[in-house]
């Protein structure tokens, strides 16, 4: 399909980077390093990773708090990111806002939102400065299948639709509220019906094939840029629990089980075997290249220095020059 | 010196920096032809167009959240809210984005967003249009929250506020925009954070703020004849506070009497007191600190109700006269 094989070979080292890094972070949680919190997109890679592959540098990003795989694909490096999630003050944040509040606008990133929707019309605001400046450029919005019962998706959907902005609203649908599942929080099945009561394009589509996400995100890039809003929803699965608190209790194993086999790492390394455009071992070097990434990103951020207490209060406010 | 009113001065603070700075957009609900609902942007539409003057659906979160994400990439964008009460519909968007956004990701963005909106009863609006609510946003840090009570301190304060790098809540007196009063012409600004004494005293500080100022001015005035000096400190910006004055007037007259129109529990009005009582002026009062605020009320429709529970005229001068007796 004339994707070349560099793009092919970032896809998948997007993903294996994402969930080195999630992997990781687990281990540090329960050897008691971490003060706080994460949610990880363990299943969910092709998604955020595919979308910001398609993407340029100046397009612009509002991520989830289930967003590691956003950040990764946009661009983010994994050191900071890591001496975010630890807390340090050489993270992206600062130690001020966690993996939850991620955030480098030098990557095209306006920030993970802990506020489920919260982002949706903070991302509109944001097409609509592209669009005031006539930025060649768009906004991507992630959220997932819970944010689309928020009043935030409703409103900004639809002010970005009759302003006809440059912004691609993307909904994972891991098929979970939390633990509340699809059937139980909405009426309808695909959520790219929605699009239709806002008179934008809808489309929903496999989450979990990166390849075919990274082409679609493309073709919506354009599309929105020459007529303003589209919803894309990719539907996929969190492998992981919702955040380490998680009792699991709402799912059954089985259930678990049957998407681990449709595991976007994997099923992207059989495809790329059984296509010829990758050897095992080239793949295999790409995998030790994510594990060392993240293993010097863990070193980084475990040999950072703490925040300073004396400046616990810096950057409440901007200073007005 | 001319005289306008309280909403053209608004109207002509707002429009001369739109001249002067491209990247101010003004965003609300029927702000562009109809000129907004107390008709602040009363001709704005046509000299700014539909591009810069954008008429909004009504969804406040949507309202402010554009405002938001407009700010962090750049632009300085002013959203009215028609009414302060539908804030409360955007409370997502202001409290936990804007108040929030930088200092969450370490410093990254700044929120030059300005939030319009007027305030307080008097109107016959009833419960959910005539709500006083800076407390709220006061107790929210990360936020700016302004309450103007001239024309003339509405001008430069909303100059001040446009060309803050933080997101400022700028209460309008909604009985105060008809009112008429000497304004400068041309570009003046006004600090936040420093309050203005109305009338200098020696006996009591009346420390006020908004529409409650005229009222403190005149029940001063009727006490004057009783040997009271009153003096009336207008504190226009609510955070920052300009904690020194208050002190020092505190501390000057030995007398404090507080008065908003905002209910009294957990008002603006105790953070006030707190602060004398925290502050050298302890030991020069001679009097408890007492505040006449606002009952712990909705706001009724009848119009005697309503005027019934805030603080009237006769009620601040009986509080005045109780305090320095």
């Amino acid at each position: 399909m004339g994707i070349p094989k560099e793009k092919l070979e970032e896809l998948y080292l997007k993903m294996a980077q994402t969930r080195r890094f999630e992997e990781t972070a687990a281990r540090l949680f329960t050897e008691g390093k971490v003060h706080g919190t994460a949610h990880f997109c363990i299943g969910e890679e092709a998604t955020g990773v595919g979308v910001c592959s398609a993407l340029a540098a100046e397009d612009l990003i509002a991520q989830t708090h289930r967003g590691h795989n956003q950040a990764i694909g946009k661009g983010m490096k994994i050191d900071r990111m890591m001496a975010e999630f630890l807390g340090k003050e050489s993270g992206y944040c600062h130690g001020r806002g966690g993996c939850m509040h991620i955030a480098d606008y030098g990557s095209g990133s306006l920030g993970a939102n802990g506020i489920v929707g919260g982002g949706i019309p903070i991302a509109v605001g944001a097409a609509f400065a592209l669009h005031y400046r006539k930025v060649d450029a768009i906004t991507v919005c992630f959220f997932g299948d819970g944010a689309a019962n928020e009043g935030a998706f409703h409103e900004a959907l639809n002010l970005a639709s009759v302003w006809k902005l440059p912004i691609l609203f993307v909904c994972v649908n891991n098929y979970y509220a939390m633990s509340t599942p699809l059937g139980e929080h909405m009426n309808i099945e695909d959520i790219s019906l929605r699009a239709g009561s806002y008179g934008i394009r809808g489309q929903s589509m496999d989450g979990n094939d990166v390849v075919s996400v990274y082409e679609a995100a493309l073709e919506a890039k354009d599309y929105v840029k020459k007529n303003g809003p589209m919803l894309l929803v990719l539907n996929t699965y969190r492998i992981a629990g919702h955040s380490k608190s998680d009792p699991q209790n709402y799912r059954t194993k089985e259930e678990v089980e049957s998407w681990k086999g449709r595991d976007p790492i994997q099923n992207t390394r059989s495809r790329f075997i059984a296509e010829g455009s990758f050897t095992a071992a080239e793949l295999d070097a790409l995998d030790a290249r994510a594990a060392g990434d993240v293993a010097r990103a863990v070193e980084y951020a475990e040999a950072s220095p703490e925040p300073d207490v004396s400046e616990a209060l810096r950057d409440i406010f901007a200073e007005t020059k | 010196m001319r005289e306008i009113s309280y909403a053209e001065a608004i109207r002509e603070a707002l429009s001369e920096e739109m001249r002067r700075d491209d990247s101010i957009v003004f965003l609300g609900e029927d702000i562009g032809v109809y000129g907004g609902a107390f008709g602040v942007s009363k001709g704005m539409y046509a000299e700014f167009g539909g591009e810069r003057v954008r008429n909004t659906p009504i969804s406040e979160t949507a309202i402010v959240g554009c405002g938001v994400g407009a700010a962090m990439v750049g632009l300085r964008p002013v959203v009215e809210i028609m009414f302060s009460d539908f804030l409360a519909v955007a409370m997502d968007q202001v409290v936990n984005q804007a108040a929030k956004a930088r200092y969450q990701f370490g410093g990254q963005f700044k929120v030059p967003l300005v939030i319009r909106t007027p305030s307080g009863s008097g109107t016959g609006a009833a419960e959910q249009h005539s709500q006083s609510l800076e407390a709220w946003f006061v107790h929210t840090p990360g936020m700016k929250v302004i309450a103007p009570s001239t024309p003339a301190d509405a001008k430069g304060l909303l100059k001040t506020a446009i060309r803050d790098d933080n997101p400022v809540l700028f209460l309008e007196q909604k009985l105060l925009y008809r009112v008429k009063g000497e304004v400068p012409d041309g570009d003046y600004t006004i600090p936040f954070g420093k309050a203005a004494c109305r009338r200098e005293g020696r006996d009591i500080t009346l420390i006020t703020y908004g529409r409650m100022v005229a009222r403190c001015l005149e029940a001063a005035d009727s006490v004057k004849v009783e040997g009271i000096e009153a003096e009336v400190l207008d504190l226009r910006s609510l955070a920052p506070m300009d904690k020194e004055a208050i002190v020092s007037s505190a501390k000057k007259c030995g007398r404090v009497l507080i008065v908003h129109e905002a209910c009294l529990t957990g008002g603006v009005g105790a953070e006030i007191a707190a602060i004398v009582a925290d502050s050298e002026a302890f030991f020069h009062l001679d009097a408890p600190i007492r505040r006449c605020c606002g009952s712990d009320s909705p706001v009724p429709y009848n119009r005697t109700l309503e005027e019934s529970i805030v603080p009237g005229i006769p009620l601040i001068a009986d509080a005045i006269r109780s305090l320095c007796r």
